[in-house]
């Protein structure tokens, strides 16, 4: 395949997860201004701005991180790259130039969302409603994830597809985490007061997860269980664990199909088998923040190393 | 689709089709096309022009036809003239023996803005230049074709050929069980035969075939996506193949590979910017040296230009006699050239029945159509044609014929042409059909999409 293929349907699949992770930030904001609470809901908001990335461009552009603005920025501002929009136009753009790597239907997915996302561009913004609008995000994306599973073909274009899917999302879910451990509990010793459980919550709610986390764990909300179950648990779609493990299982496929193993592999490799090796005390003895800190950077290096090896085609 | 009051014998079988349909079903269908295009993303983007990226090209739903004696003579008559330009451009990049024989100017060939001095005295694959020939028809009479221009370079459109089919298979099925209407599907078939036929001689096994284009952002990029589809083969743009020894490899996620035959939809000016524009990022550097030593073949070849403008066209009728000693099937608009002395002192005289066309315009550009224009319009015209002679020709307004097309106010007669799109390699090719063209706007005779023209299905009748 060429490397300018691969690399356009690893990026239809990094841009999609993102608008979901985005739309979903702006969900829980929105619903947790909803919410009076003792921790004002501008902090929420300036945190769940650091989780996307877009902190410092929405300051640049904003003074007031009030719902309005925020929705603006996070869901239709085309100067912000993460936003919804722009990630929407990014993949349908990217699954133009590659629209011979995938079927008719992952095509009409795509373009439908974004022929749909370009009429409520046009509507005014008095009559959308937040909850309305993020749900058909999710409801997008799945769709297109929904065609990419049931029409496409197993072949390297489908693992490039879900390698970007597994390596966003556990990028996702590392920053998260490490936001909100960073900003709002920056001092190990506040962990489990009693202070930080509704964080934790909020946490969970970003992620959609706090049904499965009480399914899991019986309602023990403790920050040693959240720990493990947004790093390590296998049972959680969104964790460390299970994204690294479908990273993985999508590099060893690519090295099966090409004959040879490269540094990628054991990139990925090392991750999976550190988090593997793990436990939450372990990674509280660590410190979360370096903890995930490491996660993040080990993660860019093997981005990087599979941008290297498989998207640039300078490899030999 | 009459002549004298009857009903024309192709169109027999739409006769009733269209008497049966009624205005709100047809409105309904025009609706339900224009969705499936969009749906399917066949849009015409004129980037740079402003406008919608998005823009559907208008498609009107009447086919037009051809009776299968019609068409077999069309078929020879486009055989013939492919196979004379390619013998032409032979010629030329050779020993030239059409200009020894004092049958064309030798100006005209060598001082062409077209002719490309890189490929002089090379000989491409199967002695083959052009390998996708458009040649732009037009009726005048039941039985009289005239051709409009040549396009030996990289003729586009014939995925309208193919969708406009596939739409019109999809919305009228029972049209097509109950005419014999021949395929054009097998047109991606045929033309990676074509190019496989044509591999250079330092291909081992079974070439690898690639298409070349500018990027998403040119206006034929769904064309070029959409024949790589459906013949199984990398688009490829210039940032993915670069030269290393004497072959030309595609950057694969498996590392290099090698590429064969490139079907390009770039210029050649934009090729390989150290034999041509240095600062064309689209191409790939040292490609030509590649390809004059036998490492790649590019269709079309570098410098095919030179058969297809408007100019040369004059003499292409006398190219199939000179080269293959026959007569030209179809017939050549008749043309003046301001070149010549004589023909230009009759267009000047004559300016207000001639349409007057510069010698490398295009898209309806930088012409006069006598009939339609003002006095002031004329004067002004055959200022600059007497100022600079050799850039223009004139042509008579043809009585061109119309076909029959679904407007408002139901089914009027509208001016078309027609471009089949013939393939040569080792065997000269044609699917049955091409793409029709047509002006939508009543009286018009301009059918360019940039210019508001419209397409429509085409249909050949079998036996």
């Amino acid at each position: 395949m060429l490397s300018r293929t691969a690399d356009n349907l690893f990026w239809i699949a990094r841009y999609m997860e993102r608008a979901e992770n985005t739309a979903r930030l702006l969900e829980v904001g929105d619903r947790i201004s909803l919410i009076p609470s003792v921790h004002g809901y501008r902090n929420e908001w300036d945190s769940l701005l650091r989780a996307s990335g877009s902190a410092d461009g929405f300051a640049q552009k904003y003074d007031d991180p009030v719902a309005r603005n925020i929705e603006s920025y996070l869901f239709f501002d085309p100067g912000n790259p993460s936003s919804v929009a722009s990630c929407l136009k990014q993949a349908r753009e990217n699954a133009r130039i590659v629209r011979t790597a995938l079927t008719t239907q992952v095509w009409d997915a795509l373009n439908t969302a974004f022929q749909e996302l370009k009429q409520i561009e046009r509507r005014p913004r008095s009559e959308l409603d937040l909850t309305e609008m993020t749900e058909w995000v999710t409801q997008k994306t799945a769709t297109v994830r929904g065609a990419i599973m049931a029409t496409l073909l197993r072949n390297d274009g489908w693992d490039f597809l879900n390698l970007g899917y597994a390596l966003e999302r556990a990028d996702a879910t590392a920053r998260l985490i490490d936001v909100k451990y960073y900003v709002l509990l920056p001092r190990v010793e506040f962990v489990g007061s009693g202070l930080d459980n509704y964080q934790w919550m909020t946490l969970l709610r970003a992620l959609s997860l706090h049904r499965a986390f009480n399914w899991s764990y019986a309602g023990d909300l403790t920050a040693r269980k959240i720990a493990d179950f947004l790093i390590l648990n296998p049972q959680n779609p969104r964790a460390l664990t299970t994204s690294m493990e479908a990273v993985n299982m999508a590099l060893d496929r690519i090295a099966k199909a090409y004959g040879r193993e490269t540094e990628a592999q054991d990139c990925a490799r090392r991750m999976l088998a550190d988090l593997s090796a793990t436990d939450p005390d372990a990674i509280f003895d660590e410190g979360m923040h370096e903890f995930v800190t490491r996660f993040i950077n080990d993660a860019g290096r093997l981005s990087a190393s599979v941008a290297a090896t498989y998207l640039t085609g300078d490899a030999r | 689709m009459f002549d004298r009051g009857q009903v024309r014998a192709p169109y027999v079988g739409l006769d009733g089709w269209t008497r049966a349909m009624p205005s709100e079903l047809r409105h309904m269908k025009q609706a339900e096309a224009e969705a499936l295009f969009r749906r399917i993303g066949i849009t015409f983007a004129v980037y740079g022009e402003g406008g919608d990226p998005d823009r559907l090209i208008p498609f009107d739903m009447f086919p037009r036809v051809f009776a299968a004696a019609e068409w077999a003579r069309l078929e020879r008559g486009i055989k013939q003239r492919a196979r004379a330009l390619n013998a032409f451009l032979v010629d030329v990049y050779g020993r030239g023996e059409i200009v020894r024989a004092g049958r064309i100017p030798a100006h005209l060939v060598y001082r062409n803005a077209a002719f490309e001095k890189a490929v002089v005295g090379f000989l491409p694959p199967k002695g083959v230049y052009s390998h996708i020939v458009g040649i732009d028809l037009v009726r005048t009479g039941p039985d009289e074709f005239f051709v409009l221009e040549d396009n030996c370079r990289t003729p586009s459109g014939v995925s309208y050929m193919l969708e406009n089919r596939e739409i019109m298979m999809r919305m009228f099925p029972d049209l097509f069980r109950e005419n014999r209407i021949e395929p054009v599907d097998n047109y991606p078939a045929l033309l990676r035969r074509t190019l496989a036929s044509v591999a250079p001689q330092k291909c081992e096994g079974e070439p690898t075939i690639v298409i070349l284009t500018p990027g998403h952002f040119n206006s034929a990029y769904y064309e070029h996506s959409f024949l790589a589809d459906m013949m199984g083969v990398e688009l490829v743009e210039g940032q993915d193949l670069f030269v290393e020894g004497e072959y030309v490899f595609m950057r694969t996620t498996e590392g290099p590979k090698r590429v064969d035959v490139i079907y390009r939809r770039i210029d050649d000016a934009f090729i390989d910017p150290l034999c041509f524009r240095p600062d064309s990022m689209l191409g790939i550097p040292g490609l030509m040296d590649v390809y004059r030593s036998g490492g790649v073949n590019i269709c079309s070849c570098p410098g095919a230009g030179v058969a297809d403008d408007k100019a040369v066209y004059t003499y292409v009728p006398e190219m199939v006699r000179f080269y293959l000693g026959e007569e030209p099937i179809l017939k050549n608009v008749p043309t003046w050239q301001c070149a010549k002395r004589d023909e230009l002192l009759y267009v000047l005289d004559n300016m207000a029945d001639l349409v007057v066309k510069e010698v490398h315009g295009s898209g309806g550009y930088g012409m006069l159509v006598g009939p339609k224009s003002t006095g002031d319009q004329i004067a002004a015209f055959r200022a600059r044609v007497a100022d600079n002679p050799e850039n223009y020709i004139a042509q008579p307004t043809l009585a061109l014929s119309t076909t029959p097309t679904f407007v408002n106010e139901g089914v009027a007669p509208r001016h078309v042409d027609l471009r089949p799109y013939c393939l040569v390699g080792e065997r000269v090719e044609l699917v049955p059909g091409g793409l029709t063209r047509v002006a939508l706007t009543e009286g018009s005779l301009v059918v360019n999409s940039s210019q508001g023209g419209g397409v429509k299905d085409t249909w050949v009748l079998a036996e």
